[in-house]
């Protein structure tokens, strides 16, 4: 859509927009300034000192890099399962329509619509009565269920704006169905890929709720966090360890982000 | 792809892959069936079949003097959920959804439509890296934060001080119900924790919404002598719905179950996640808490049925 002809914003409508982005931005700027106070005990504000001693303390921390390591190894399995399914998913909706459709993506949907207590208690009682023992690998199943519809969500906006002509030309050329897939199709979406990848790791990697229910005696490291937070052993520790989180999540976000630009969200690109 | 030169292909890859090949294009059924059964099987045995599994517990019920589940079919469990004390829990879940939904809808709108009709270029990407940054970075981190702010010597006690309007915040403290102790221990609290942690996901779905909206609309709008009010309310508005409803879904469907906002901020009263934890954990009550899972199911079955309808996923 093309602005009102260069018209600037109603001031109030601007105003009402940057007051919205400060109320997302300033209490994640905060914690920031708290990874450097002096004050242990308590939230005051403002703090009392600043300090870098935190830094060193979460260093020497050994629970603190486990957590971090069963994060990464669930993160990476659990994104490698999404995108093989949220591919395929995505290809098949995409390219047909057939009965049950709807019904189908509504279930690829499902697991991040309902609340995530509800995945998280079904796959426990599933795992129960089965008696699975929770482990590293019923983490996993519980994360990759609902990564596949981030993946499928990308995959599928690529999908949709890449013509199906090139496939047919690809054909017709001689190709056969895995040549094309694999000259043709994946150069195409190959660049959704690493986008969805990269938010199913972040979404994975900061899952808490779902994870929650599917560990046993594992920490991940938002277990960690959330078991710091209800009974703190050194608070500036758990700043400095959220300061981390954010930086890790940010980075594939911006990467993602450049990677799909240019297309996936352009103006009118909707039916 | 230009390594592909079609005289060489046929050489190459005679053979069984060729074969294969062949057959999915003359059966594009199979092809189907074959990118789709994966997924399916994953989601219909891993998702469904754990829901379904929950599903039947609800109908099982616990013995009082053993503790043990009784598996036999019930709806005792069901009119457990009937207690007052359960039904306060349900419409308190309630009442906050909507009153997050309502609060996000309200505050996303603004910012997703300058977003998507004054911002250009550069400002377009930051305002969507803005925000994207905190719908992706850590939720926890993210509730932590306002446990800082809202936490009795916190930022907004001082800020109150600074500017001499702590009677102010005493006032809205003093407030019954919604008021408390300190603001990290009332439900202005965890309402305003939700509205934050939500917000992004409100803000995408309407932003995207407004873009599409073809912008010769607007002009054969004000060309037909529309005042911008009118082209608003009976034009943008309108399309832009869906978005605002796909927003919806998310931000009432996760403060519906959401068990650790109001566990680090806010009362001791419970919410409908916390009930359902807390059940199924401790008082290790499977049956009720497979119950009370079912409310937010069926609640966000109507809700998904309506936004179907109103075109909501296609704005998703």
């Amino acid at each position: 859509m093309r602005s009102d002809h260069g018209q600037p914003a109603p001031r109030a409508l601007s105003l009402a927009a940057i007051a919205g982005l400060l109320f997302l931005h300033v209490p994640l700027l905060l914690i920031f300034l708290y990874a450097f106070t002096t004050e242990e005990k308590s939230y005051q504000f403002p703090p009392p000192g600043l300090t870098l001693k935190w830094f060193g303390a979460v260093w020497e921390r050994q629970d603190i890099w486990n957590a971090l390591w069963l994060s990464v190894k669930v993160a990476t399995i659990a994104t490698a399962i999404a995108l093989v399914l949220g591919t395929c998913a995505a290809a098949a909706v995409a390219r047909a329509r057939f009965f049950g459709r709807d019904y189908i993506s509504l279930l690829f949907i499902l697991p991040i619509a309902l609340p995530g207590i509800i995945t998280g208690i079904s796959l426990r009682s599933a795992f129960n009565i089965m008696n699975f023992d929770f482990s590293f690998w019923t983490i996993v199943l519980g994360h990759a269920t609902f990564c596949i519809v981030v993946v499928y969500n990308n995959a599928l906006a690529r999908f949709r704006r890449t013509s199906g002509s090139l496939i047919e030309a690809s054909m017709d050329l001689g190709a056969d169905g895995f040549q094309t897939f694999r000259y043709v199709v994946l150069p195409n979406i190959r660049s959704a890929l690493l986008a969805g990848g990269m938010l199913a790791f972040a979404l994975s990697f900061d899952e808490v709720i779902v994870t929650t229910f599917t560990a046993g005696q594992q920490a991940t490291l938002p277990i960690w966090m959330l078991t710091e937070l209800i009974r703190p052993r050194q608070r500036p520790v758990t700043n400095v360890v959220a300061i981390f989180v954010i930086a890790v999540t940010f980075l594939p976000i911006l990467f993602a982000y450049y990677l799909t630009r240019d297309g996936d969200h352009v103006a009118g690109s909707g039916k | 792809m230009t390594d592909v030169v079609a005289g060489t292909v046929h050489d190459r890859r005679g053979g069984v892959l060729r074969r294969i090949s062949d057959t999915l294009f003359r059966h594009p059924h199979l092809l189907l069936a074959l990118l789709l059964a994966p997924p399916l099987l994953w989601l219909g045995i891993v998702y469904l079949g754990s829901l379904l599994a929950l599903l039947v517990q609800s109908f099982f019920s616990i013995d009082e003097f053993s503790g043990m589940v009784k598996r036999e079919f019930t709806l005792s469990t069901y009119a457990e959920l009937f207690n007052l004390a359960n039904i306060d829990v349900i419409l308190r879940s309630l009442l906050m959804a909507v009153a997050v939904t309502l609060a996000a809808a309200l505050i996303a709108f603004p910012i997703a439509y300058y977003a998507a009709r004054y911002a250009r270029g550069r400002w377009k990407a930051l305002f969507y890296l803005a925000v994207m940054l905190p719908l992706w970075s850590s939720y926890l981190v993210r509730v932590y934060a306002w446990k800082l702010i809202l936490a009795k010597e916190g930022i907004i006690t001082w800020l109150a001080g600074k500017l001499y309007l702590t009677w102010l915040l005493d006032a809205i403290l003093a407030i019954p119900v919604i008021g408390g102790p300190s603001l990290s221990i009332s439900y202005i609290g965890t309402f305003l924790v939700f509205l934050y942690v939500w917000l992004p996901y409100m803000i995408l779905p309407t932003q995207a919404a407004l873009e599409r909206v073809p912008a010769n609309l607007l002009e054969a709008s004000a060309d037909l002598g529309a005042m911008p009010r009118q082209t608003f309310w009976t034009v943008i508005f309108p399309l832009a719905l869906p978005g605002l409803i796909a927003g919806s879904i998310f931000t009432f469907s996760l403060t519906l179950g959401d068990y650790i906002i109001p566990q680090i901020v806010g009362t001791s009263s419970y919410f409908l996640g916390q009930v359902v934890y807390t059940l199924q954990g401790t008082a290790g009550n499977i049956p009720l808490a497979a119950a009370f899972t079912v409310v937010p199911i069926v609640i966000m079955g109507i809700y998904l049925t309506i936004a179907k309808r109103m075109g909501a996923f296609d704005a998703l």
